[in-house]
């Protein structure tokens, strides 16, 4: 049986006096694939916030490698390895493409990356995503695409253990979903457990092992791509009564 | 070790400056570049914060005073040499900075611009109200009378304005090729994206804003000494504040030389100005200059360079 690396319970989350996400738990084991779906505002994002430690949670636990995180900043968070990506691309404007991925190998990383290589391996993960061509390109003007793509390369660059997707193919064509599908699978099949948030039905059914439903901040079903789709409480939170 | 050009650039400029103690007769130049090294000074400090940072510091004047007074204060309580001042206002600019610093958690953007030109305002609102260094009425300070190797007080105050500003690059360009400064200009492009890729944001923002307000602070220090009279209307002055700003615009903020090359030419500029016009054109030279570079160059004097030779290697 494999570890299991990412282990949320009775996570909580208000903004005031809204509840965001309400003592909901998850768990990933290592190089699994899971699907975090739901309408908007049902907390995806927030939940992503929390196990990325871009937000802090209000109750519950987050654990990672059997380690407690709760609490914990970002930066630490991402040097023991969980790495996101941006639903908007968030790329260092003023730098190339290949500087954008040092940021991460010479942070989050530092501990295992070697000084002295830290371009090779970043030309390297270029390479793995076929983005090479781009490497001393100006990231800020890149298209979208290339930015979502960006993205992903940049998160593999902190050398996670687990990755956090947070819709990578919103508003892409069906063969840039598919191109950056690609790229998932690649990442996953290095051993990187992977969350991937999104809308595009085709894409989350397609790459996850596992699905987790969520409906105003509340984990309302939980199954096999196959089982969640045909899940009666599933369909009336995505279609209505 | 080995000497890099840069090193051997610092050491000979400090050398030609000594020399040109030796030599020089008329006070005036020291004079004149001394107030030019202190506007360097100062834009090195600016662009720290705000050029590899991201963080637009409106109060400069306010850090600059507070080393001002601060040494005020020191001479008249315990005569203290100036060495010692120097510390001492580095130390609490540092901590101011260090205050700065904090504020970034809660103020991005705008909102930290705005909280740094009222804490100038509150600063200065003290020394106003602060009847032993000269409240608003100001004071008067005398120059010490010795003046160490140098045959008169200007010519050591200009000296150490001129080791004050190469060690004021020298942390600048430090900060900027280092470790430290690839984490700042990821804090500057996206603060979330470099904290979610192992940027410890906080650390690198108050070692950036710490930095800003010792050098700063250090700036003012010996500034009693140059005027001799003291009061807030000089201490606060808009044009130091603006010049602050104005000179890293200028030169270009993404590298370490920059604001060297802004604060020259600028400084240059408004002094010969000064003897050969008037003194009260200053302000409005900065001005147009600062709306014509960032309307027209809004990367500088280095960002007009590098573009130009990026087209020149592309033919």
């Amino acid at each position: 049986m494999s570890e299991r690396i990412l282990e949320v319970t009775g996570l909580t989350k208000r903004f005031g006096g809204f509840v965001a996400l309400d003592k909901v738990s998850l768990h990933l084991d290592e190089g699994e694939r899971l699907g975090l779906i739901g309408p908007n505002g049902s907390g995806k994002t927030t939940m992503i916030n929390c196990i990325s430690g871009a937000l802090i949670n209000d109750e519950g636990r987050v654990q990672f490698k059997g380690a407690d995180i709760t609490g914990l900043k970002a930066h630490k968070r991402a040097q023991l390895g969980i790495a996101r990506s941006f639903q908007v691309p968030k790329p260092f404007g003023s730098m190339t493409v290949l500087e954008n991925l040092c940021i991460p190998l010479e942070f989050a990383a530092r501990g295992r990356t070697d000084p002295g290589a830290v371009e090779d391996q970043a030309m390297e993960i270029l390479k793995m995503i076929g983005f090479e061509d781009r490497a001393r390109e100006n990231s800020a003007g890149l298209t979208q695409v290339d930015m979502r793509k960006l993205e992903l390369a940049r998160a593999l660059a902190a050398k996670p253990a687990l990755l956090v997707s947070d819709e990578a193919m919103a508003g892409l064509s069906a063969s840039e979903v598919d191109d950056i599908l690609e790229i998932l699978f690649k990442l996953n099949a290095t051993g990187v457990a992977v969350i991937m948030i999104e809308h595009i039905m085709r894409a989350v059914m397609r790459y996850s092992q596992r699905i987790i439903v969520l409906d105003a901040g509340q984990k309302i079903a939980e199954g096999t791509p196959d089982e969640v789709i045909h899940d009666p409480q599933v369909e009336r939170a995505y279609l209505g009564e | 070790m080995k000497l890099d050009k840069f090193w051997i650039a610092c050491i000979a400029i400090l050398i030609l400056g000594f020399v040109f103690t030796k030599n020089a007769d008329n006070e005036f130049y020291f004079f004149t570049t001394y107030v030019i090294l202190q506007g360097l000074v100062m834009a090195v400090a600016w662009n720290i914060l705000g050029g590899f940072t991201g963080y637009v510091n409106f109060g400069a004047a306010g850090f600059f005073a507070v080393g001002v007074y601060t040494s005020v204060a020191l001479n008249k309580a315990f005569g203290l040499p100036l060495p010692v001042i120097l510390a001492v206002a580095g130390i609490i600019g540092g901590l101011l900075g260090l205050g700065a610093g904090y504020l970034t958690l809660r103020l991005k953007g705008v909102y930290f611009a705005i909280a740094t030109l009222a804490t100038a305002l509150v600063i200065e609102t003290i020394v106003n109200n602060w009847k032993y260094v000269g409240g608003a009425a100001g004071t008067y300070v005398l120059q010490p009378k010795q003046s160490f190797i140098f045959d008169n007080y200007i010519e050591l105050l200009f000296m150490l304005m001129l080791v004050l500003s190469v060690a004021a690059v020298a942390i600048s360009r430090y900060l900027s090729s280092s470790r430290v400064g690839k984490g700042l200009a990821a804090i500057r492009d996206d603060e979330v994206a470099a904290e979610c890729m192992g940027v410890p944001t906080l650390r690198l923002k108050l070692i950036s804003t710490t930095a800003m307000g010792v050098l700063m602070s250090i700036a003012g220090a010996p500034f009693p000494f140059f005027v001799t009279f003291v009061d807030p209307v000089s201490a606060f002055a808009l044009l130091i504040a603006v010049n602050a700003i104005a000179m890293p615009m200028i030169g270009g903020t993404a590298y370490w030389y920059g604001p060297v090359i802004g604060a020259l030419i600028l400084g240059v500029v408004q002094e010969t100005a000064t003897v050969t016009i008037s003194s009260e054109l200053n302000l409005l030279i900065v001005g147009v200059l600062l709306v014509l570079f960032i309307t027209m160059a809004p990367q500088g004097i280095v960002g007009v360079y590098h573009d130009w030779r990026k087209k020149r290697d592309a033919k």
